[in-house]
């Protein structure tokens, strides 16, 4: 079980509990705005952008290469960018707070 | 006053799949307070089609774990999901449509989210084949599934290289099946890629050990009582415990058409996914629509197209003018590849292939019109994939030498000319 925070570009501040799954699939069964996961998951259209918390940044690590490569052209991309695809629930996120990428 | 002159609209869609659902909850988010009400003939709660020849066929998991959207989203953004349920036909006079069933469904506002549904050859053999399978939903990848998991089918035939076909016998040789692909054309891929892409896919499956056979056209298929064996044109039998038909689709366009809507190939709509009835509007798959950066109308079987068309009528209905501009794209996942493609390639008369001779495994092609950038294939390589998107919409003119010239650095001020 983690709880995840996600900061919308409105403002609004949702928290989320899952277990399971990547944190995408979360926020897209809750409507989290801004997150829509067009590709189900498999980092191919890079709508599920999001910047980690610098302070979270070690429990969810890094982009990954495609990662940063899909974000390259970006200019909202950052060193805490993350496509929350590419991360999957576990315990180790309990806590994060995940701002969505405008 | 507001509140008594305010009518209560309802807005229907019959089909929910990615474009249908996406269209649904868009329209909420533009502010849409009438009813929703989705129709789909298929009785599960709407899913992502492109795992289900990926993924879902390889994987354990059931179809509710790959839903576009959970039950409970429905019913958080008050969109009615009647599944299981066809639509006849359409009364545009009378603003309503019929249900199998003859019940009757008003409606304010019409979007036709059909799709398209998998052509079956017409040669003989295929009603009386043993474990003939289309792959279009998910009953049909459950199935397949499961047989391959008995044990009961070893010996697989799939008749059509295309994405689907090649998706899918990845797939079934990743589950330990013994596999062969028939393909039509010289080919693979023909319709979609540059030679050098149909090369590298039929080497990668052979590394697989899965036979991609070109020049095949299937006339028949004899089902004995213990085997299938398709039939070719040249004479040659393939025996199959299985078959897999990937040749193509056919829009559903039946009730559109018989409502007297516009038809090409596809249903014709505006730049805001209008049909000529002003009143009725058709997204995804279904649609034959204009692409401002091609210059033409066209037709797209792909997510992107569904999700776009879907923000572009939910924006249109609820007043606002959008207008859609969207540049294509597409992925593919076999064994350890990734394709990523922008563009529509058709019409190239110069391509590019940007190789590390180091790396075999991660390249990418560029498709060229003279001096304009059509469209980008990117295997493994999603640098190529991001940056073509880039060239292909701002309509930068590119330096052709640096672009195949692996001493040049791979970034974009670098391929720009000068």
């Amino acid at each position: 079980m983690a709880k995840i925070t996600f900061i919308t570009s409105e403002n609004e501040t949702i928290i989320l509990e899952g277990t399971e799954g990547s944190v995408m699939a979360l926020a897209v069964e809750n409507g989290v705005r801004g997150i829509d996961g067009d590709c189900g998951g498999v980092c191919s259209c890079a709508t599920c952008h999001v910047h980690v918390a610098p302070e979270d940044i070690d429990k969810t690590g890094v982009a990954s290469e495609i990662e940063t490569d899909m974000l390259e052209l970006d200019d909202n991309a950052d060193e805490y960018s993350r496509l929350c695809c590419q991360l999957e629930i576990n315990e180790a996120l309990d806590g994060i707070v995940l701002t969505v990428a405008k | 006053m507001s509140q008594i002159l305010k009518h209560q609209k309802t807005c229907v869609v019959i089909g929910a799949s990615h474009a249908g659902v996406n269209f649904a909850f868009a329209l909420r988010r533009e502010g849409w307070e009438g009813a929703i009400i989705l129709f789909d003939a298929d009785p599960e709660l709407p899913y992502h089609r492109p795992p289900l020849s990926k993924a879902y066929l390889t994987g354990d998991d059931e179809i509710d774990k790959n839903l576009l959207k959970s039950a409970e989203s429905y019913q958080r953004d008050n969109i009615a999901l009647k599944l299981g349920v066809s639509v006849s036909r359409i009364d545009r006079k009378e603003k309503k449509i019929v249900l199998h069933d003859g019940s009757i469904q008003a409606y304010d506002k019409l979007v036709i989210a059909t799709g398209a549904r998998p052509i079956m050859p017409v040669i003989p053999g295929t009603t009386t084949a043993r474990n003939l399978f289309p792959l279009r939903t998910a009953a049909h990848v459950s199935e397949i599934r499961a047989r391959i998991k008995s044990g009961s089918v070893t010996k697989v035939v799939v008749i059509g290289g295309g994405y689907i076909g090649l998706e899918t016998a990845a797939s079934l040789r990743k589950l330990g099946a013994d596999v062969t692909v028939l393909e039509r054309e010289e080919r693979i891929l023909s319709r979609v890629t540059a030679p050098e892409m149909s090369v590298f896919f039929q080497r990668l499956h052979a590394q697989h050990q899965v036979d991609v056979l070109t020049s095949k056209n299937v006339v028949s298929i004899e089902t004995n009582s213990e085997f299938n064996e398709v039939v070719c044109a040249d004479g040659d039998r393939f025996k199959a415990d299985m078959i897999i038909v990937g040749v193509g689709i056919h829009v559903n366009m039946e009730i559109a058409k018989k409502a007297g809507l516009s038809i090409k190939d596809g249903i014709q709509v505006d730049a805001s996914a209008r049909t000529n009835d002003e009143h009725i509007y058709a997204i995804g798959d279904c649609t034959f629509h204009y692409n401002p950066h091609y210059n033409r109308f066209i037709r797209l079987e792909s997510v992107q197209n569904a999700v776009d068309q879907a923000k572009v009528a939910a924006a249109a209905i609820c007043d606002k003018q959008p207008i859609y501009n969207s540049i294509p794209w597409f992925w593919s996942d076999q064994y350890d590849i990734k394709l990523q493609m922008v563009g529509l390639s058709q019409g190239y008369n110069q391509v590019l292939v940007r190789k590390d001779p180091e790396n075999e495994k991660s390249f990418s092609v560029w498709y060229f019109k003279d001096d304009s950038l059509l469209a980008v294939d990117a295997i493994n390589n999603a640098k190529a994939y991001v940056y073509g998107t880039k060239f292909i919409k701002s309509g930068e003119k590119l330096d052709k030498s640096k672009l195949s010239d692996l001493s040049v650095e791979f970034k974009p001020t670098n391929l720009v000319s000068e």
